[in-house]
């Protein structure tokens, strides 16, 4: 099984470690991984902003470097969404599988792909895990509270295998944190006022570290624990899964 | 391009949110109405059944509009029911205020319709000196305080009662300071009643029209559409085209869907069926296009229009809760609001489909399952298109697209980002050109990118 390691752009310029964590929790579950060095963006800022117009390039670029894996997979649920979305190929032969039916976020991967039920992880802390909206709401990784349906969600339950590993939920279990791409810039008051409640809840649990499948939710809860000089941190669920294995 | 003179909805969220302990009880008194629509919705194991049957009836009464409408005119028109036809809101204004006229009627009374709203009726008709009361509790709060409604199901969600207190206080001497909910109400009461008793015309919206039986159905926790309709002697519902419903059987499903998607209720406190005038009464239907039939004509927006408007989105939307349905600067506020506004005015309302994260609960909890998020997505690239961007933005996501497409470029542009916010943290560290960092710390740039860690390590 030949894995194309797809590591989205601000996470390669400020995340490394969460590219190295993916990496090495593949590479540990037997995936045969490579990764594409003239890799960038998936086109998601310019197409969420408006501009998917203008976005071709970077579908190009990303089709150019994933083309020739069985699966591509991706440490954050909105980078994935996007591509399932909105990847398109114009020259693709009818046989061929559609590279946006290969792209796996890496939660849903370990789960539906490698079918994992043990990993040898120790994470003996309280976390909280953040459920971001593109992975839950857009990539179905775990049931909604809107919707009556039963209740099952992925990265809980790769959470639920470390050792040691308390989770905490938040009282509104899956509340969008106000990231939202450019949102966070040019609404600047309710992305940040959001961002704020959503940690406050995650305090409220004693938490040490808070957790979830998008880095860019945790950049932004990051920046305002930051700011207020909470001792909470944030990890990247590829993190915890693989830390301290035995 | 974006030159309009009303505060676009993050400048106007921005002013809201200054209030930080009023936003919270803002936000956690809509997630109170949210938490009581998800209890009554998974007290029903057939939830996500009615929905889809909501959804298919909706949409094939929209493939159908046309024989419907037709069906519906021709059944109401038989029932007694004079049937009118706005093609845009100056039509619908100036049918009503002809038929005023025509009774040499000034004092009228009219309960909850968005679409009145949406078609400024009320300032249309006050020009005309004719007074308007709005019988609906916190409408007619709101229009004392001489405010639009801040949400479509709540028009008064976003004041305290210490508010209405002061409001009522001033418009109809009550007490002073006296905040007590049941005597303001009490207050209310009396007041309503007597414009109920004097008016003898009677506006009310329409929840739904059947088309099989052209009668129509007004939902109501009040009763003051009933109030209005029986003590007056002529009757007009206005109703967007979009209201019509083929059968009555159909209202079993959207009955059922529509209060607990609202408040949580099993059922409106009146759901109230008009047939036909009672004798010696009059009664008119203003049936109403206003942009719809274009909205019908955009393939990507056109099932919006199976909006039953019960709010559920608004008060689902983490956006909304925190900034307030004045933000939204349309009579439609909420998530809903900014796909059906741009439809209308698209250059005055640009910034709506951008007042959003796109987190999907709106599509989520929508009982006629409109995808609503994605419209979201859809009119942000239209509204791009037509050209209604600010131009730095229209720049920056330019050389965005340029350096992202480039690999080695944007490898470079990486490295040099990084450099520079180590070396010279204050340029990027600015409150004043990085919103950013207003109130959040940026992200500590690390001397190596993964690509970078990769090419040494592997």
């Amino acid at each position: 099984m030949r894995v194309g390691l797809f590591v989205p752009c601000y996470i390669d310029q400020f995340y490394p470690q969460v590219g190295i964590a993916t990496l090495q929790l593949l590479e540990k579950l037997g995936c045969e991984v490579g990764f594409p060095l003239n890799q960038t963006c998936c086109g998601q800022p310019m197409a969420n902003s408006g501009f998917a117009a203008i976005s071709k390039g970077c579908d190009k670029n990303f089709i150019q470097n994933f083309a020739g894996f069985d699966y591509i997979v991706g440490p954050s649920g909105s980078c994935v969404l996007h591509l399932k979305e909105h990847l398109h190929e114009s020259n693709l032969s009818p046989t061929a599988t559609p590279i946006n039916k290969k792209v796996f976020e890496l939660t849903e991967f370990l789960v539906d792909i490698l079918k994992i039920d043990a990993l040898p992880a120790n994470f003996p802390h309280k976390v909280g895990l953040h459920v971001s909206c593109h992975g839950q709401r857009g990539l179905g990784l775990s049931s909604m509270t809107e919707l009556v349906a039963p209740s099952f969600s992925k990265p809980e339950k790769l959470l639920s295998l470390v050792k040691g590993l308390d989770l905490q939920m938040p009282v509104r279990r899956d509340e969008c944190c106000g990231f939202g791409g450019t949102f966070c810039v040019f609404e600047e008051a309710v992305s940040v006022k959001m961002g704020k409640d959503r940690v406050e809840e995650h305090a409220h649990n004693d938490v040490e570290f808070i957790t979830g499948v998008d880095v860019s939710c945790l950049m932004h809860l990051e920046g305002i624990l930051k700011r207020n000089n909470s001792k909470i941190k944030t990890l990247h669920i590829a993190e915890i899964l693989n830390s301290n294995w035995e | 391009m974006t030159t309009t003179t009303i505060k676009d909805h993050a400048t106007a969220a921005a002013a809201f949110i200054k209030d930080e302990p009023r936003t919270d009880w803002h936000d956690d008194t809509l997630w109170f109405v949210r938490q009581k629509r998800d209890k009554a919705a998974h007290s029903l194991p057939e939830w996500e059944q009615l929905r889809n049957w909501a959804s298919q009836i909706k949409n094939h009464s929209l493939s159908n509009l046309d024989n419907y409408l037709i069906e519906f005119e021709a059944k109401a028109t038989a029932n007694g029911i004079k049937v009118h036809w706005a093609a845009n809101a100056e039509e619908h204004n100036r049918i009503i205020y002809n038929i005023i006229a025509a009774n040499g009627i000034n004092k009228i009374v009219k309960s909850k319709s968005m679409l009145t709203e949406e078609c400024h009726l009320n300032p249309y008709l006050q020009q005309q000196g004719i007074e308007v009361v709005d019988t609906d509790l916190g409408e007619r709060i709101v229009q004392l305080r001489n405010e639009p409604p801040s949400h479509i199901v709540l028009p008064a969600i976003h004041l305290k009662k210490q508010d209405v207190s002061e409001t009522f206080h001033e418009h109809l001497h009550t007490e002073k300071g006296n905040n007590d909910p049941q005597y303001l109400t009490e207050a209310a009461r009396h007041h309503l009643r007597e414009k109920f008793l004097i008016s003898n015309l009677a506006i009310t919206g329409v929840n739904f029209a059947v088309a099989e039986t052209g009668g129509f159905v007004v939902c109501t926790n009040e009763g003051n559409a009933d109030m209005g309709a029986h003590a007056a002697k002529i009757h007009i519902a206005c109703m967007g085209f979009e209201k019509i419903i083929p059968k009555a059987e159909h209202l079993g499903v959207f009955l059922r869907l529509l209060a607990r998607s609202a408040t949580g209720q099993p059922i409106t406190t009146y759901s109230s069926h008009f047939q036909k005038p009672r004798e010696g009464q009059e009664m008119h239907i203003v049936i109403v296009d206003n942009g719809r039939s274009k909205q019908l004509g955009r393939p990507d927006f056109r099932n919006s229009l199976k909006c039953i408007r019960c709010a559920a989105c608004f008060n689902t939307c983490p956006v909304y809760r925190r900034s307030g349905g004045h933000s939204y600067h349309t009579a439609v506020a909420g998530p809903i609001g900014s796909i059906l506004n741009p439809n209308l005015d698209m250059k005055a309302n640009a910034d709506l489909p951008f007042a959003s994260t796109l987190c999907g609960s709106c599509s989520n909890v929508c009982p006629v399952k409109i995808d609503i998020h994605d419209q979201l997505w859809k009119w942000r690239q239209v509204v791009v298109a037509e050209g209604y961007v600010a131009t730095s933005k229209k720049w920056g996501m330019k050389g965005m697209a340029f350096v992202l497409a480039n690999p080695s470029i944007y490898r470079i542009s990486g490295k040099i980002g990084r450099w520079v916010m180590r070396t010279f943290p204050f340029l990027t560290n600015n409150k004043t050109f990085n919103p950013w960092y207003k109130q959040r710390e940026m992200p500590t740039p690390p001397k190596q990118s993964f690509t970078e860690w990769y090419k040494n390590n592997k």
